[in-house]
């Protein structure tokens, strides 16, 4: 007969304790532009007025001064890499396996990062300052959706940016 | 500037938490699967804590006196869940109630499956109904009765 474990035996030392959050996302003005343009592959941004930071995602109000931030600016694929991380540890339901790197990323004529995924390199490639370019979906298969982009990839060896950042800390 | 389609989209947050019982919360989880016998301890007033704590509330000193309180109590709040989400574990109208299980001197919140709000209310007598099958959870004890009035 196999040996057989109790349960019973053993101490209870592990619990689980899930937590579900369901909820209903209604997109902004600005957010249902951007999901709109970034759709059709393009980025858009916003600012005060010419000239002023541009904030991609567009956000309704310039966090610095307060002003309605209602003028909308389009913005390239490309950017460079801020910061990066190399992620190692599995996460729940997420199909993507690690290792994998989590960027943020500074778009061209952007004055605000967001964060994606880097591929298309070797991991070990993956530098700060680096430029990157969006790698977009087939068009037929694009949504109202972040994920439209799979990653950004390496169009180029880091430029000054690494040293700009050094010179800042 | 014209006004875009509005977009709206659902989501689903799932976190996966495991969390490790400690001394006190594994001993008392420990009990509800292979005694059925629910636990408190002892605070340093004299008070039967239930579900036991690890450290003195009064005095912030650990806590280790642990001693059996009944599985039968007094509702003395609840809140009638007319509509349950997927996410409870009853999929039925139920309450959740605070009880002060006898023996104890403070309460706990778990669910009371009474079918009807009418059939509920402050000062109802309850009793846990046991799950047969038990894994050291607090849904260990399924819900709980209403005994009396």
């Amino acid at each position: 007969m196999a040996e057989k474990k109790d349960p019973n035996a053993e101490r209870v030392n592990i619990m689980y304790a899930p937590v579900n959050l369901d909820y209903r996302f209604t997109a902004s003005d600005h957010t249902s532009r951007f999901l709109e343009s970034i759709r059709n592959g393009q980025f858009i941004g916003s600012q005060v007025s010419e000239g002023a930071p541009v904030y991609v995602p567009p956000r309704p109000v310039c966090p610095e001064t307060g002003l309605p931030a209602e003028r909308l600016v389009e913005l390239p694929d490309t950017g460079k890499v801020h910061w990066y991380t190399i992620v190692h540890i599995p996460i729940p339901d997420n199909p993507i396996k690690p290792p994998f790197v989590v960027a943020n990323i500074l778009l061209d004529g952007a004055d605000i990062t967001f964060l994606h995924l880097i591929s298309g390199c070797d991991n070990d490639d993956i530098d700060i300052g680096m430029r990157v370019k969006a790698v977009w979906k087939p068009e037929a298969e694009r949504t109202h959706s972040p994920a439209n982009i799979h990653f950004f990839a390496p169009i180029d060896k880091a430029d000054a940016l690494a040293e700009e950042l050094a010179k800042e800390a | 500037m014209n006004s875009p389609e509005i977009m709206q989209e659902d989501f689903s947050v799932h976190y996966t938490y495991t969390r490790s019982t400690g001394p006190v919360i594994g001993d008392f989880l420990t009990a509800l699967r292979d005694k059925k016998q629910i636990l408190g301890i002892k605070g340093s007033d004299g008070r039967t804590l239930v579900p036991p704590m690890e450290f003195d509330p009064i005095t912030t000193e650990p806590l280790s006196e642990m001693v059996d309180v009944s599985d039968q109590g007094t509702v003395t709040s609840f809140c009638w869940v007319k509509n349950p989400i997927k996410h409870h574990h009853i999929q039925h109208p139920f309450a959740f109630a605070t009880i002060r299980l006898d023996g104890a001197d403070t309460d706990f919140i778990h669910m009371v499956d009474c079918g009807d709000e009418a059939r509920i209310s402050v000062g109802s007598r309850v009793k846990a109904r046991w799950a047969d099958e038990r894994s050291g959870t607090m849904t260990d004890i399924v819900a709980f009765d209403v005994t009396g009035a």
